[in-house]
């Protein structure tokens, strides 16, 4: 004690106001970080408590009837859901091989490095495209250039009742390929990620016995990535299926239920763009049931995405 | 020797393993080209036919109702200055929460429960789908009048691009607080700070470029969201003359190009094309600058 206060440096007490604004500070960051959980959680309680009326009135036959009359006050949203379901899960079908090619082809020492950079660049500037933009691009570029080869289609196997229709423009079809676009650099750029992670050393051993290159990019590498790769189309799963703009300036808008890809049809966001604006009364209930059950498709896909890389990343760790 | 017949080392090029390599390559480099395309065709598409539309009258004039004039449809004036008012109104609300909450979860809890509980929620608030955040914000805002009696307004519309622009910013400025070395802020605590000071002092600059990079790629998402404004902030073709015109419906670039789009009139769809070249050529802007800036920071990611 002595020493100290003889000493030129003496102890310094944390004045009050220091300890005050330093328990203000935390208190203001947790209620910032709490902010997400009450926004995330009156979402689900605002659109379960808007839809009530309607969930009371048809619950689960909403989900089974094409039915859409305003007049007559009767609502059924399968023609959505299942326009929702397909075009999202055709497009990562399509999307998935394109877009894990792509990433391993700028992960692999195929072409110089520089080169490779600049597709990765490029695929992920795809991502900054509005999704309205995108619309406007399918609308009046895209979908007269494909509307001859989907006619030869038509012509060739009409008979198919997934072909069954005329392609006169707007249509699931275009839609679909518009979602491909857009889910395309979430893929690539989650499993460039991914790839990238895998450790050399596995690379190094799997040449070191012979393998040649894509046995070791099938037997090795891609199941080392598996965890992020799976992780990356099950986002890109959820944005198809929550992506409204593009989807609903190409895809025709219409509640008739048709096997048809070519045929208009609807998803559950293009409904809600299409009639959130002008609906009142049992409508809005019914919208706000299909936006719930909207909101439940993308967050059962959210969470099973990051449950799932969880998972399977602890094994390569 | 157990082997009746020597194999040659050299590179056998009809062997069925070389030919497959060959084939897979060829056709992984296909997919990249395939990849690379759209973006090569939207961009050209949008930066010719939309940049043969521009000139002064369609960056300032007032866009005319459609079918009044079928030679000129007027200009984007009041589109353009609404989307920079309701991106402005969005990071006023989404910065400080987006930052803070990084903040909490990097600095105060890193592995606690309710961190986790937090981190998760971010993520999942990530997936909601931008037309969700509209209609929430339709139900809480606009239908019960609650902002002074006004119904759709920019103010709105602001706020529905707020909840998009969170979860990206809390989470890049949580990872950009944790690659901040620990050595500095015991270093900061030895000669004396308090953690209040730490942070403002030593942490949040030392990640402030990371942290600039996800705000501006948080900016540029919700500059170009379409889906949350059709029923917050509507549309109008008025430019805002006063304060209180916040509280009124507004124009922006996205909700006038889905608009005009589906005009059947050829004027309404030159304006469409020429919003988009506007949108594009300011977001690929802010795309880029944001990766050049990520590139700056002592501790960034993407350090080369």
């Amino acid at each position: 004690m002595d020493k100290a206060s003889t000493s030129k440096f003496s102890l310094r007490t944390r004045p009050t106001s220091e300890k005050l604004v330093d328990v203000g500070f935390k208190n203001i960051v947790v209620a910032m970080a709490s902010m997400v959980a009450i926004v995330l959680f009156s979402i689900f309680v605002v659109v379960y408590y808007e839809s009530t009326e309607s969930i009371s009135r048809y619950g689960l036959r909403f989900l089974f009837s094409s039915a859409w009359n305003p007049v007559t006050d009767e609502y059924g949203a399968f023609t959505a859901i299942y326009g929702t379901l397909f075009t999202s899960i055709a497009s990562l079908l399509i999307a998935i091989p394109l877009g894990v090619g792509t990433a391993i082809f700028i992960t692999e020492n195929i072409i110089p490095k520089y080169i490779r950079n600049v597709i990765g660049i490029m695929v992920e500037l795809l991502a900054a495209i509005p999704s309205v933009v995108l619309g406007l691009w399918a609308v009046f570029i895209m979908e007269p250039f494909i509307r001859p080869f989907l006619n030869i289609i038509y012509e060739l196997f009409g008979f198919i009742p997934f072909f069954g229709t005329q392609p006169l423009g707007a249509g699931m079809m275009p839609a679909i390929l518009i979602l491909v676009v857009m889910i395309l650099p979430i893929i690539t750029s989650i499993s460039k990620d991914s790839l990238n992670q895998v450790p050399s050393k596995l690379r190094q051993a799997a040449y070191g016995i012979g393998a040649s290159r894509w046995t070791t990019i099938f037997k090795v590498i891609i199941p080392a990535a598996i965890s992020g790769i799976t992780g990356g189309v099950l986002l890109a799963l959820g944005r198809a299926m929550g992506e409204t703009m593009a989807v609903t300036m190409i895809i025709g808008n219409s509640n008739n239920f048709s096997w048809s890809i070519f045929a208009p049809s609807y998803t559950i966001s293009s409904m809600l763009a299409n009639q959130f604006g002008e609906a009142d009364g049992s409508q809005v209930s019914s919208l706000m049931y299909a936006a719930l059950i909207l909101m439940i498709l993308t967050l059962l896909v959210n969470v099973f995405a990051q449950w799932i890389v969880k998972k399977l990343s602890l094994k390569y760790q | 020797m157990n082997y009746t017949k020597q194999k040659s080392l050299t590179y056998n090029p009809s062997l069925t393993r070389n030919i497959g390599n060959k084939a897979l390559t060829i056709t992984s480099a296909l997919f990249a080209i395939i990849s690379v395309l759209p973006l090569i065709l939207v961009i050209s598409y949008v930066l010719i036919k939309g940049g043969s539309y521009i000139n002064i009258d369609t960056i300032i004039l007032e866009p005319e109702p459609p079918g009044d004039d079928l030679l000129s449809a007027g200009g984007i004036g009041p589109a353009i200055t609404g989307t920079f008012i309701m991106s402005v109104i969005a990071s006023i609300i989404s910065i400080p929460v987006g930052v803070g909450g990084g903040i909490y979860l990097a600095e105060y809890s890193k592995s606690g429960k309710f961190a986790k509980f937090i981190r998760f929620g971010s993520n999942v608030l990530a997936g909601v789908p931008s037309i969700i955040a509209g209609v929430f914000i339709y139900a809480i805002i606009v239908s019960t009048k609650i902002l002074f009696g006004s119904m759709f307004s920019g103010i709105a519309g602001g706020i529905s691009l707020s909840i998009l622009m969170v979860p990206t910013i809390i989470k890049t400025s949580d990872e950009a607080l944790k690659l901040v070395p620990n050595d500095m802020r015991r270093a900061a605590f030895g000669v004396g700070a308090s953690k209040f000071t730490m942070i403002t002092n030593i942490t949040l600059p030392a990640a402030f470029s990371s942290i600039s990079t996800g705000v501006l790629l948080a900016l540029a998402r919700a500059a170009g969201e379409t889906a949350p404004l059709i029923f917050t902030a509507l549309f109008s073709r008025y430019y805002i003359t006063s304060f209180d015109d916040l509280f009124y419906e507004m124009g922006s670039l996205s909700v006038l190009i889905y608009n005009f789009a589906l005009e059947p009139y050829e004027a309404q769809n030159q304006l469409a094309w020429a919003a988009s070249f506007i949108l594009v050529v300011v977001l690929l802007s802010l795309n880029i600058l944001s990766r050049w800036i990520g590139t700056l920071g002592a501790f960034s990611k993407n350090k080369v």
